[in-house]
C-alpha cells in the first residue's frame, strides 16, 4: 500500500496573515495510496495545510509537495490533484450539465463516461442550475468533478461538514465506491472523527498545527488500550507503556496508554479503545471541553 | 477555458447586443432625417461665412434629435463606466467572493492561462461595444459635426469635436476608454476580492480619470499652437453695454478674436503690454467682453452707436493690449484621438498585468 512518494509533504511549512499564524512550523508527510482522514479542532489548520496543498495560498514560510511537485505548478500537476473545497463550491448560475462540459473542456483526462453515469446514478437532473440543488447535491456535483477529471491523489476539505446524516451518508458512500474503482489516494479532512471513521485507512490528529498521533487506523486501535486498575501514578507504569490520559478515583486508576506489545498484567482490566475516543484523548482534553471544542463551527 | 469564459460571460454578452441594436435601430430610424436636413440646408455647398446657415440647420432640428444627440454623450460616457463595473469589477471577486475560483484553479488550467483567457474574451468585448457605439453614433452625429464646424462653435451646446465633450464621444477614444475602465474593474476587484466595493471603486476612479485626462493631460499631448498679437481696434466692430438708468457705460464688446474654425480653445487672454492677464474679460467665440470698462473711456455725446465709442477705441488703443491664444488646431483630432486611445490601451494592458502578477504572486484561498 505505500508509494514512493509522499502524497503531502510538508517541512516547516507555515501560513501567517497579518500577525495571526493559522498554521506554524508543520512538518508531516501524508502516504499515498491510502484514504487519509486528517482530523482536528477548527482552527488546527486543516484547510491552511490543504489550501497550500492545492496551491490556493503560497507558504509564508517552508515548502509543501504534492505527489512530489510544487502545488498548481503547470498544467501536469493540476492534472494530478482532484479538489473538493470547503462548502463544496458550484457555478449557481451554470446548469449541472454546464459543469460537466466545463470539466470535459478543461481537463484533457476528463471521463464523461464517468461523469454522466455518477450525475446518473446521483439521479441529478442535467438541465437544473448548481444554485438550485441542495448542500448534499451540490457536494456530491464538486465530488464529480474532481473524480471525472481522474486525478491521482483527491483532497476534500470538510466535505460533509455542513450536510445532513443522511446526505453524509451517501457522500461517503460515493467516495468509498469511487476510490475502489480508480485506485485513487485521498486525503479528507473533517474535526468530526466519526466522519472520517469508517472511510480511512490512515489517520493524522493535527492539533496546533502539529501532528500529534498518526497511522493507520487498523494499527491505532490496535496499539491503544484502555487500562482500569487499583489506583497508582502514572510514573510506576512499566516503560513500555505510554501513557496518553489518566484519571483517577479514590481507589481506581484509568489510564489510556499506548503499547506495541499486549497487555497481560492481570492486575489491569484492559478495554478496546474506539477511534473516537482514542482521537479525543489525544485532543488532551476532558469529554465536556472535547465535546465543545469538536462541534460544527 | 475559452468555453467557460465565454458561457460565464454570455449573458453580459447578450444584454449588451441587444442594447447595441436597439441604439442601431434608433440611429438607423432619425439619422436619415438629420442627413436630408444638413442637405437641405446649404452647409454642404458653403465654404465661407456659413454661421447662418448653420444656425438654420440647428433651429431644424426636432425635439426627438436633441433629445438624442445630447442622450448620445451620456450613453457614450457611461458605456465604459458601465462595462468597468458590470464587466470588470465582477470577473474575478465575483469568483473569489463564491469560492469558485477554487473550481476554477483546480481544473487542469493554470490561473494565468484562466485570467488571461478571460481578460481578453471579455475586454475584447468590451472594446468592441465601445467600437461599435462610437461608429454607430459618430456616423448618426456626422451632419451636427459638420454643422458645429461651420458655425464656428456659435451655437450653444453644439461645439467642434476636438472640443471635449464631444471629443470624447466620438471616433477611437472610446475603445480606449472601455478597455480601461474594464481593466480597473477588474484589478479593482483582484485587489479588493469584493464585488460591490469593487465596482464603487471603479465608478469613482474612472470617473475622476475621464475628469483629469481632458483637462490635464490631453492638452499636452501635442505642443499646442500659440499667438500673442496686438489687439487691433480700428476695423473690428465694438459695442457698448449702457445701464439704462443712470447712462453711465457698464462694459465694452469687442469682436473679432483670431479665427481658427474648429480649434479647441485651450486658453484665451486678453493681456496688458507687461504680461498681466487683464481683469474682468470674458472671452467668447464671437468675441471678448468687459464687465468694467477701463477708466477714461467715454462714449462721448452721441450716447451707444456706430458712431458712439470712439473715444473708448482711442482709450483702448493707449493700453496696448494684445490678445493671448493657445489651442490646438482642428486638424490635430485624429492625432489626439489616436495617442489618447493608445495612452488608454497600454494603461489597460499595465492593468491586466497586475491582475495576471497578483493572482500569480498572492494567491487567494
Amino acid at each position: 500500500m505505500t508509494n514512493a512518494t509522499a502524497a503531502i509533504e510538508a517541512r516547516g511549512l507555515g501560513k501567517r496573515y497579518g500577525r495571526r499564524w493559522a498554521l506554524a512550523d508543520c512538518t508531516l508527510s501524508i502516504p499515498a495510496g491510502q484514504v487519509v482522514g486528517l482530523v482536528g479542532p477548527n482552527g488546527a489548520g486543516k484547510t491552511t495545510l490543504i489550501s497550500l496543498a492545492t496551491g490556493m495560498l503560497a507558504p509564508t514560510t517552508g515548502t509543501v509537495e504534492v505527489l512530489g511537485g510544487a502545488p498548481a505548478s503547470g498544467p501536469d500537476q493540476l492534472a494530478r490533484v482532484g479538489y473538493v473545497a470547503q462548502d463544496t463550491p458550484t457555478y449557481a448560475g451554470l446548469s449541472v450539465a454546464d459543469h460537466l462540459r466545463l470539466g470535459a473542456r478543461l481537463n484533457p483526462r476528463w471521463d464523461a463516461a464517468l461523469a454522466r453515469d455518477r450525475i446518473g446514478q446521483l439521479g441529478l437532473d442535467l438541465k437544473q442550475k448548481a444554485g438550485k440543488l441542495s448542500g448534499g447535491q451540490r457536494a456530491q456535483l464538486a465530488l464529480t468533478l474532481a473524480l471525472a477529471k481522474q486525478p491521482e491523489l483527491l483532497i476534500l476539505d470538510e466535505p460533509i461538514a455542513s450536510l445532513d446524516p443522511r446526505a453524509r451518508r451517501e457522500f461517503l458512500q460515493v467516495l468509498m465506491n469511487a476510490v475502489a474503482e480508480q485506485e485513487l489516494s485521498v486525503v479528507i479532512s473533517s474535526h468530526q472523527v466519526a466522519d472520517l471513521e469508517r472511510v480511512s485507512d490512515y489517520l493524522i490528529v493535527l492539533v496546533d498545527s502539529r501532528v500529534r498521533v498518526d497511522g493507520t487506523v487498523e494499527n491505532l486501535l490496535a496499539t491503544h488500550h484502555l487500562l482500569t486498575g487499583p489506583r497508582r501514578e502514572a510514573g510506576s507504569l512499566p516503560a513500555s507503556l505510554q501513557v496518553i490520559t489518566e484519571s483517577h478515583t479514590g481507589r481506581q486508576s484509568t489510564f489510556l496508554v499506548r503499547s506495541s506489545e499486549p497487555i497481560v498484567d492481570p492486575a489491569w482490566t484492559a478495554e478496546e479503545v474506539s477511534l473516537e475516543d482514542l482521537v479525543l484523548a489525544y485532543l488532551g482534553h476532558a469529554a465536556g471541553s472535547q465535546n465543545q471544542m469538536l462541534e460544527v463551527n | 477555458m475559452i468555453w467557460l469564459a465565454w458561457r460565464q460571460f454570455r449573458t453580459q454578452a447578450i444584454t449588451a447586443a441587444v442594447a447595441l441594436a436597439v441604439v442601431a435601430i434608433v440611429a438607423a430610424a432619425t439619422g436619415p432625417g438629420i442627413a436630408s436636413a444638413y442637405t437641405s440646408s446649404g452647409l454642404p455647398g458653403c465654404h465661407t461665412s456659413c454661421a447662418t446657415d448653420a444656425s438654420n440647420f440647428f433651429v431644424g432640428l426636432n425635439r426627438l434629435d436633441l433629445l438624442l444627440y445630447f442622450g448620445s454623450f451620456l450613453l457614450m460616457y457611461l458605456a465604459p463606466a458601465l462595462m468597468g463595473i458590470f464587466w470588470g469589477a465582477p470577473l474575478i471577486a465575483r469568483e473569489v467572493e463564491t469560492g469558485t475560483h477554487r473550481i476554477a484553479w483546480n481544473q487542469t488550467v493554470t490561473r494565468t492561462r484562466w485570467i488571461l483567457v478571460k481578460l481578453a474574451l471579455v475586454g475584447l468585448a468590451a472594446v468592441a461595444t465601445a467600437g461599435l457605439l462610437s461608429l454607430i453614433v459618430t456616423w448618426w452625429a456626422n451632419p451636427i459635426s459638420h454643422a458645429a464646424l461651420s458655425s464656428g462653435g456659435q451655437v450653444s451646446g453644439f461645439v467642434p469635436r476636438l472640443d471635449p465633450p464631444v471629443f470624447d464621444a466620438r471616433g477611437v477614444a472610446p475603445l480606449g476608454y472601455a478597455a480601461f475602465a474594464f481593466a480597473l474593474g477588474v484589478t479593482a476587484g483582484v485587489l479588493l476580492r469584493r464585488t460591490l466595493p469593487a465596482m464603487a471603486v471603479t465608478l469613482v476612479a474612472f470617473a475622476v480619470i475621464q475628469v483629469l485626462v481632458p483637462n490635464l493631460v490631453r492638452p499636452h499631448l501635442l505642443p499646442p499652437t500659440h499667438v500673442t498679437e496686438p489687439l487691433n481696434f480700428q476695423h473690428r466692430p465694438i459695442g457698448a453695454n449702457v445701464n439704462a438708468a443712470t447712462g453711465q457705460l457698464a462694459g465694452l464688446q469687442l469682436a473679432g478674436p483670431v479665427a481658427k474654425p474648429g480649434a479647441w480653445v485651450l486658453s484665451d487672454v486678453i493681456v496688458t503690454p507687461s504680461g498681466a492677464k487683464l481683469p474682468n474679460v470674458t472671452i467668447t467665440p464671437s468675441g471678448a467682453e468687459l464687465t468694467v470698462p477701463p477708466k477714461a473711456c467715454t462714449f462721448g455725446a452721441a450716447g451707444p452707436g456706430p458712431t458712439g465709442p470712439h473715444d473708448c477705441r482711442s482709450v483702448l488703443a493707449a493700453m496696448h493690449l494684445r490678445q493671448s491664444v493657445t489651442w490646438q488646431p482642428a486638424s490635430r483630432f485624429w492625432p489626439l484621438q489616436y495617442i489618447e486611445t493608445g495612452i488608454y490601451l497600454v494603461l489597460a494592458a499595465g492593468l491586466g498585468w497586475v491582475c495576471a502578477a497578483q493572482l500569480g504572486r498572492r494567491r487567494t484561498a
